[in-house]
């Protein structure tokens, strides 16, 4: 049987956004501070940094979860979505413009979290009204208090997906 | 978080070898509870290795009817098969009823088996805690004790087990598999997580390079009389103060069929095999519910802040057994209590 024993400083191959990024991490590095801090996609919030705000929300394969509770080098091969790659060809993602239009911030800090989770929830298909959307984007705080105005843009994200 | 050596495991008897070389590693699949304990230094293991590239993901049915859940399943894929949603949604709803959609996405079934107590003084450092510093004492015994346990605790600990998926697989008579140095074996889950006596840093009775392979679901799944209530301080997104996990089998209004299991008041998902065969032959009333209620809830004991947890855990399992005997389970996204 091979040795898989890595060593210290572990080459991984992340596709964020479309673009292809090599990088070299220790094994402790979260999936958010290899984004912020390596590859310089301080969209991406560290709020809580254990999974309770949803800030760091990203998509991974897909997939809406937790970057602060992933280890980077687990994600070697995998695709990425963080806020800077919601646009398209200089358009807004329905979700970004849904915002805008519903006013569904105040403080901002956790929009990016907000959106990429909201993605990944129009990615499920589960949620159908405003209840489910609510239960459904829980794990996403917003001290603000912009929960009326956030599920009002989901809504209208989704009735036009 | 500490510094430590990561190893990719190439399948399970590699994952078994590498965790048996070193008495400090720790296997890693989602990571939820894991990295969050390591960044508290509850936890601090020497090596983690990586299992999520095993082939753990299937869910199949078994010879027997029942199904076959490989440990990696996610918890929100297992919540949302076809399968699971049609023949247990018991046990689909009591996911749901968990932690929130990111997490689910990251979460390994197996995991979920192997989360640690949510017990605040379990997570502070500057505490005493026989769980995390076996011999120090429990600083909750008399301390704020509010989520505490009210069954099955011991001088030792009185933390409650997380889990809302187990309560449900404890009702429905879940198996674990597991793989270790001298082959594999099979637990009850109500046999895999252990009451905290004088040993409370156990959780579970997996023993040293051991790692769960698969969970079976039996063929009986309750389909049409179901409920999984959780009570929690708000609506979403938090750990239970009590849940139930009910399943009834009706003959007309006449119980045939019983499976009663409580989250959020022990160290493990609790039932109580007295309770449910009390059921057994009765009508699907709330004097009959009151009584199964008070058998399960037998030898409860308040602690100075959790007294509240007997009487509403007591109603919670009346209401979870109506729910379930009228064929209204509760909704995890319409929060009415029906």
């Amino acid at each position: 049987m091979a040795d898989t024993t890595i060593p210290e400083r572990i080459p991984i191959n992340l596709v964020v956004n479309g673009e292809r990024r090599a990088l070299e991490v220790v094994p402790w590095t979260t999936l958010l501070d290899a984004l912020r801090d390596r590859l310089e996609l301080t969209g991406t919030k560290k709020g809580c940094d254990h999974g309770q705000c949803g800030a760091c929300t990203v998509l991974v394969d897909g997939r809406r979860v937790n970057s602060c509770l992933t280890l980077a080098v687990m994600k070697d091969g995998a695709e990425i979505t963080t806020i800077e790659g919601m646009a398209r060809d200089g358009t807004l993602h329905p979700l970004q413009q849904a915002f805008i239009d519903h006013d569904a911030f105040q403080c901002g800090y956790c929009t990016p979290g907000q959106i990429c989770s909201a993605a990944g929830l129009l990615a499920e298909g589960r949620a159908r009204d405003a209840d489910e959307i609510r239960e459904l984007m829980s794990g996403n705080l917003c001290r603000c208090g912009a929960y009326p105005n956030i599920v009002a843009a989901i809504e209208q994200a989704m009735s036009r997906s | 978080m500490n510094n430590f050596d990561y190893s990719r495991a190439s399948d399970v008897s590699d994952a078994i070898r590498l965790l048996t070389a070193d008495p400090g590693a720790k296997l890693i699949a989602g990571g939820t509870n894991l990295i969050d304990l390591m960044k508290e230094n509850v936890e601090r293991p020497s090596r983690l290795i990586d299992i999520t590239r095993l082939p753990l993901r299937d869910i199949e049915e078994t010879a027997g009817g029942g199904l076959r859940i490989g440990a990696l399943v996610p918890n929100s894929d297992l919540a949302y098969h076809p399968l699971v949603e049609q023949r247990y949604p018991l046990l689909a709803s009591a996911i749901l009823a968990g932690a929130s959609a990111q997490l689910r996405n990251m979460a390994s079934v197996g995991g979920n088996l192997m989360q640690r107590t949510r017990c605040a003084y379990f997570y502070d450092t500057t505490t005493p805690c026989n769980k995390r510093s076996p011999g120090t004492g429990c600083s909750a015994i008399d301390g704020l004790n509010r989520n505490h346990a009210i069954l099955g605790t011991s001088q030792s600990c009185i933390a409650t087990n997380p889990s809302d998926m187990s309560v449900a697989l404890a009702a429905l008579g879940a198996l674990v598999h597991i793989a270790g140095p001298s082959g594999q074996r099979t637990l009850a889950l109500t046999d895999f997580h252990r009451l905290p006596d004088d040993k409370p840093h156990l959780d579970t009775n997996l023993g040293s390079g051991e790692i769960i392979t698969a969970i079976e679901l039996p063929a009986h799944g309750f389909a049409r009389n179901f409920s999984y209530l959780k009570i929690r301080d708000r609506l979403s997104y938090a750990f239970a103060l009590v849940s139930v996990a009910a399943a009834l089998e009706l003959e007309g209004n006449a119980i045939s069929e019983a499976r009663l299991a409580l989250g959020g008041v022990a160290h493990k998902p609790w039932r109580s095999l007295e309770a449910e065969a009390a059921l057994r032959g009765k009508a699907a009333t709330p004097d009959h519910f009151g009584h199964a209620a008070d058998l399960l809830l037998q030898g409860a004991t308040a602690r100075s802040h959790n007294g509240f947890k007997i009487e509403l855990a007591r109603r919670a399992i009346v209401r979870t057994l109506m729910q379930a005997a009228n064929a209204t389970p509760q909704s995890q996204a319409h929060k009415k209590i029906a």
